[in-house]
């Protein structure tokens, strides 16, 4: 695991996850983002409030990576999909499934795994 | 408003070269171009410089001025980064600053090194352009950023891993001639099909390769060309850039790039030019889709047309609207921070008749680069034209 100070909001981000609570930032006008998030970058709002990442998210789009980053190198072949959770869309790792299973509309939940390369935390998805 | 003209152009052989560092490769690069500019390297008012893994690749920062003196340079010189359109954005800084008469003449360049740190870390190099926190730990690479492009686009608009074969065999054979280019080598769709994996729906193929290389243009006030008689009849009529969101997630659309579009737009105004007037492009394919999110941008093509451009002749050297006549990133190779520049070189060489591929525009006036940065994070547009 890498030895390095927390990545503030993100790594509070990821520790909400583990604990069943993910969540997103959404401005005044309603468009979500994820944290950390001063400002609205569609409509300038700075009135961001935390709303609860809803259970499900559909992949929109998703790749088998056969050549990783050397971050990655134990982890390959992997799934890297985006998937949409309504008000906000995540990338992460699809994992629980055979890769060729994987297809866009896949219903997916959001989890915290671990990189087997380096042990380093990371988002997972698994079909719901 | 005067248009900056082209006074020279150089361009270093792209490929493998692990031993050169960055600054002999720009040397090579800014003296040919200063050679062939005519222009006496006193007159040089600033360098702007396009690099973006130097750090990573070569333990170097601060590029700017050891590039200044490894041309003989006593003038300022700025680094831009915008991942791989960091030399568009140095061209159009230079534009920009030639226009308002802050200066006379510029040297643009960029230069990368890449082959010396192996695939993996280069992959991992390349990958930074990304969102570090919500994309890279999730796995993302660049030919992975592209590949979910590419099945987004197939899922909105149809079209097939086949399709962007031919766009590989197309840039591959355009490069046949192309000496500067890192590959010489002609490709089957079979070939591509059959390529390895590398992110599906992506193989080997589809993907641009790591090169070392570097280019530089010297662009000068029209008034100064013509005070010193230059022979530069091809000018920078356009400039644009666009920003989008640097996650994928983020953005509304995966399988189009609203930074080109913006981009594209801007700088058409920017000449008084639209799409149909375009007589040939050299567009930011590192991935084959790229290149057809970027000729959909650029308005050459509707959204959902160009993906069967290349499959039907369209964009080859035959067709009504040759693409990626230097056998674009795919085949010439795609030394990150110079690709920007090397663009700018091939739309003058092809203009001025002086391409080994112009044969294929002998008529043609307005030529575009496209510029990508990141998963189109970052664009820029260019127009040259023929003033002369």
């Amino acid at each position: 695991m890498t030895d390095q100070a927390p990545d503030g909001q993100y790594d509070a981000w990821l520790d909400a996850i583990a604990d069943g609570e993910g969540h997103y930032a959404e401005c005044a006008n309603g468009h979500g983002w994820l944290p950390p998030r001063r400002v609205c970058p569609t409509c300038g709002s700075r009135e961001l409030a935390e709303k609860p990442l809803p259970d499900a998210g559909e992949v929109v789009t998703h790749t088998t990576i056969t050549v990783p980053t050397p971050q990655f190198e134990d982890d390959a072949p992997y799934v890297t999909a985006i998937a949409d959770f309504g008000p906000v869309s995540i990338t992460g790792i699809v994992r629980g499934v055979d890769p060729e299973a994987v297809e866009i509309g896949t219903m997916v939940g959001i989890e915290v795994g671990e990189r087997v390369t380096t042990g380093d935390r990371l988002v997972v998805f698994s079909p719901r | 408003m005067s248009d900056p003209r082209v006074a020279g152009a150089g361009v270093t052989k792209f490929g493998k070269h692990p031993e050169r560092t960055g600054r002999d490769l720009f040397a090579e690069a800014g003296l040919e171009a200063l050679d062939d500019s005519g222009v006496d390297p006193d007159d040089v008012d600033s360098l702007y410089y396009g690099n973006f893994m130097g750090e990573l690749a070569e333990h170097q920062g601060h590029q700017g001025p050891l590039m200044a003196e490894a041309i003989g340079l006593d003038a300022p010189a700025t680094r831009f980064e915008a991942a791989c359109a960091s030399a568009g954005a140095a061209v159009r800084g230079a534009v920009q600053a030639l226009r308002n008469g802050e200066a006379d003449v510029i040297v643009v360049g960029g230069a990368e090194r890449m082959t010396n740190i192996g695939t993996a870390a280069a992959t991992d190099a390349l990958a930074i352009a990304a969102d570090d926190l919500y994309e890279v730990r999730a796995g993302m690479t660049f030919p992975g950023a592209y590949a979910l492009m590419a099945r987004s686009y197939f899922d909105q608009y149809g079209g097939s891993h086949e399709d962007l074969a031919h766009i590989a065999v197309k840039n591959h054979e355009h490069a046949l001639v192309n000496d500067h280019a890192q590959i010489q080598k002609e490709i089957t769709v079979e070939d591509a099909l059959e390529a390895p994996t590398i992110a599906s729906p992506l193989g080997l193929y589809d993907s641009c390769p790591i090169t070392d290389g570097a280019a530089a243009a010297v662009l000068t006030s029209e008034s100064y060309a013509e005070a010193h008689d230059l022979d530069a009849p091809i000018a920078v009529t356009g400039t644009g850039q666009g920003g989008d969101n640097l996650a994928l997630h983020d953005r509304p659309h995966l399988a189009q790039t609203p930074a080109a579009d913006k981009a594209a737009a801007e700088a058409y105004a920017d000449a008084g030019v639209g799409a149909d007037d375009v007589d040939v492009a050299e567009v930011h394919d590192c991935f084959t889709i790229a290149e057809v999110l970027a000729i959909e941008s650029l308005g050459l093509y509707e959204r959902g047309e160009g993906i069967a451009a290349a499959t039907n002749g369209e964009t080859d050297r035959h067709g009504e609207m040759p693409v990626n006549l230097s056998g674009g990133l795919k085949a010439k190779g795609h030394p990150v921070g110079a690709t920007g520049v090397a663009q700018l070189a091939t739309i003058t060489w092809l203009l001025d008749g002086s391409h080994p591929r112009a044969d294929a525009v002998t008529d043609g006036t307005v030529g575009v680069a496209h510029n990508a940065g990141g998963t189109v994070a970052s664009t820029t547009v260019h127009v040259l034209e023929v003033a002369e």
